[in-house]
């Protein structure tokens, strides 16, 4: 059944597929100000790397890779939710979450 | 049991150091007492090791405990008390003691007396120390230390900024032969492989004097040690710290300036006596150098109106000719003038002090005058220890140099007739000083008149007793039959020193140093006495009197030939060396404060600027990782 995913759809589709996605998260991360889209770029270039450790773990028959995003998840979940009241903390303190204007770490 | 009692003889002193330093403010009344018994119990203790001594003639040699050790040098805490280390001790914790017991009276008013007597007792402790030294090194630390408490003893009255440079200068000249010490130490442990005066005499036999390698090395030592010495006792060219530590108490110049610790050098060169004697080039520099420190110290004197700068050159001068009789290689008639001249320059001293006390601090003889009679005691006593000085029969000085005329006259006849003319200008100015001080009418002002009375007895009974050491002292070497040179003969170089035979030639010259003495007196006599001369106030002196005057302009030399330069040189070092690497530093903090400042700057607190950076570099390592 695993062979049939990789067979109907090449292993090079899923890889340019991540770097798509990876791309749009670093394009995202540099481009815009709003730091929920900060976090929603982060978490796109995540799952982009989740998903080709899942496309490779398939390709070489060995779970270890799955196993290895199940944590990778678990932790991101934390992560976002860690993030988010850090938003909410910022907003509360500075009144905007648009990143331009926050420059209090001006050396 | 006598290292327990070596041990009592030396930490006695130290211990009325102690006490003084601190309880002596609380018990500032007693602090004389205090320190005068530690000096007698000293005192004592010589004695009885004297005593001992000189019935079973064998040196005593205390060794506490091995202070340096290393493979094949070894440096041992020792004391040793031989003949001459016995003889010294006497002198230094008799006359000490008399000096500390005149002290409490002289020192009576003054507020920091306690300060004053822990001083002297640290003093008389350290020249113990350099005295009963069983090898250099322990010897060094009491020159050291007598050097020390010779500063802080000039400097007492720290308040008067020229007591306190005088005292700068004596320390200062002392370090410079305290390092030709050392040098020699340092060569003679690299000869021998040992500092022990027991084991260096031994090896010197060993020590094979062909080699010109070894002989030049001893040479060297000896020169060394001689510098050091002419440091310690007022030599030229380092003499001219002694007249300025007049500036100290007059007991600290009694003490310390005129009978014992100048006399260091002396005792330092009589116990590497064994040294000398194969150094016949560096004795002879040792009598050149102190037949001319005797004539020239003498020739100043001659024209000093301060009663104890006149007191300081007859020292330096005294000094000269015991030196002169170390060259000829006379140790024996050098130790008896040290002896000697310690009973007579110590009792003039404190007659001196007397004088000034009565005065109520007048030290210029020209506004002294015609006391005799109210200080009755002083005058005989001061006669006494004068006549002693110029070396009139039967007084002590005219035995010891007569002495040393003698020895002289067997090896030099030119320094025989330099060291004759010393003796014979020492005998003018100290009856110029007598007469002018005792004699005539006094020239001071009336209220000093009034002032004018005979001191308490603890400053009598001293003069009095030294008065009569001056007297008797003379007994101990006899012309003849030197009982001191037979004492002596032990620890001293056998060299041909035995007593002198006495021919006609040797009476000869015997009357004609009385006779010189004499003429020197009525010399004075004449001059102060008949014609009632004073010598002329500062400003009023022209022509060689005044180069006189002025002590040859020696400090003015010095000032300019050694302190200028270095002044010079540290303003050089102070305006260009210093100020350069002041520039280089501060210019590399300054360059690294201003590329800091510029750097800041990329530091924004924008945070998309940093995710930029941020991203760059990743790209910039991935690509160097993977694609170049």
């Amino acid at each position: 059944m695993a062979e049939n995913v990789l067979k109907l759809i090449g292993i090079d589709s899923y890889i340019y597929l991540t770097i798509l996605l990876f791309s749009v998260g670093i394009l995202g991360v540099l481009f815009r100000r709003s730091m929920i889209v900060l976090l929603m770029s982060i978490e796109i270039m995540l799952n982009a790397v989740n998903l080709l450790l899942v496309v490779f773990s398939v390709y070489h028959q060995d779970a270890a890779g799955q196993v290895f995003v199940f944590f990778s998840m678990a932790v991101a979940a934390a992560e976002v939710a860690v993030g988010l009241s850090i938003l909410v903390s910022i907003f509360r303190n500075a009144g905007s979450i648009d990143f331009a204007t926050l420059r209090n770490l001006k050396g | 049991m006598e290292t327990s009692l070596a041990l009592i003889l030396i930490l006695s002193p130290f211990i009325g150091f102690l006490y003084n330093l601190f309880a002596g403010k609380k018990t500032r009344e007693i602090s004389g007492i205090v320190a005068t018994l530690a000096v007698t119990v000293s005192f004592v203790i010589s004695v009885y090791f004297f005593q001992q001594v000189y019935v079973s003639k064998t040196p005593i040699v205390v060794h506490l405990f091995n202070w340096i050790s290393l493979e094949g040098f070894t440096i041992g805490l020792d004391f040793l008390l031989d003949q001459l280390s016995l003889l010294w001790l006497l002198f230094v914790t008799g006359i000490g003691a008399l000096i500390h017991l005149y002290s409490i009276g002289y020192m009576h008013d003054d507020e920091n007396k306690d300060r004053f007597f822990a001083y002297l007792n640290l003093f008389v402790g350290f020249m113990l120390m350099l005295v009963m030294g069983g090898n250099l090194l322990v010897t060094f630390i009491g020159w050291e230390g007598v050097g020390l408490c010779s500063y802080l003893l000039i400097g007492f009255w720290y308040k008067n900024q020229s007591y306190n440079d005088a005292a700068k200068k004596a320390f200062i000249m002392n370090r410079i032969g305290d390092l030709g010490f050392l040098i020699g130490m340092f060569t003679l442990a690299h000869i021998f492989g040992t500092l022990d005066y027991a084991h260096m005499k031994a090896g010197f036999s060993l020590a094979s004097l062909t080699s010109p390698t070894v002989f030049a090395g001893l040479t060297l030592a000896g020169v060394c040690l001689f510098i050091g010495a002419t440091g310690k006792s007022a030599q030229l060219p380092l003499y001219t710290w002694l007249p300025d530590a007049m500036a100290g108490p007059t007991p600290v110049s009694a003490l310390i300036h005129a009978a014992t610790m100048v006399t260091g050098g002396i005792f330092l060169v009589t116990r590497m006596g064994f040294l000398y004697n194969v150094i016949p080039d560096v004795q002879l520099l040792i009598a050149i150098v102190g037949a001319a420190t005797a004539l020239f110290a003498a020739t100043i004197g001659l024209m000093q109106t301060d009663i104890k700068k006149v007191l300081a050159y007859s020292t330096v001068s005294q000094l000269g000719l015991m030196f002169l009789a170390l060259g000829v290689g006379a140790y024996s008639a050098a130790v008896f003038h040290v002896v000697t001249h310690a009973f007579f320059k110590a009792c003039l001293f404190l007659g001196a002090g007397s004088v000034i006390h009565g005065l109520g601090g007048q030290q210029d003889i020209r506004k002294m005058g015609g006391v005799k009679s109210a200080m009755f005691v002083t005058y005989v006593t001061f006669f006494i220890a004068t006549l002693a000085i110029s070396g009139i029969f039967p007084f002590a000085g005219f035995f010891s140099k007569d002495e040393i005329l003698l020895s002289t006259f067997e090896h030099n006849k030119l320094l025989l007739v330099i060291g004759s003319l010393a003796s014979i200008m020492t005998a003018f100015y100290m009856f110029r000083a007598l007469f002018l001080t005792f004699f005539g009418k006094f020239r001071g002002t009336e209220e000093e008149k009034h002032h004018i009375h005979e001191s308490p007895k603890t400053m009598t009974i001293p003069l009095i007793v030294l008065a009569i050491l001056s007297t008797l002292g003379g007994l101990l070497g006899i012309p003849g039959y030197s009982w001191i040179s037979e004492y002596l003969a032990p620890v001293l170089p056998a060299v041909s020193e035995e007593a002198h035979h006495l021919g006609a030639m040797e009476y000869t010259l015997m009357g004609v140093a009385l006779v010189g003495a004499i003429v020197g007196i009525a010399i004075a006599y004449f001059l102060y006495l008949s014609k009632k001369n004073v010598p002329s106030a500062d400003e009023e002196k022209e022509g060689f009197g005044k180069v006189v005057y002025n002590k040859f302009y020696v400090d003015e030399l010095y000032q300019a030939v050694v302190v200028k330069p270095v002044y010079a040189l540290s303003s050089l070092f102070t305006n260009v060396f210093e100020k350069a690497i002041a520039y280089v530093v501060d210019g590399i903090g300054s360059l690294t404060g201003y590329i800091s400042t510029q750097a800041r700057l990329i530091q924004d607190g924008s945070i998309g600027t940093y995710l930029v950076a941020f991203v760059v570099g990743l790209c910039a390592i991935l690509t160097y990782l993977f694609i170049l």
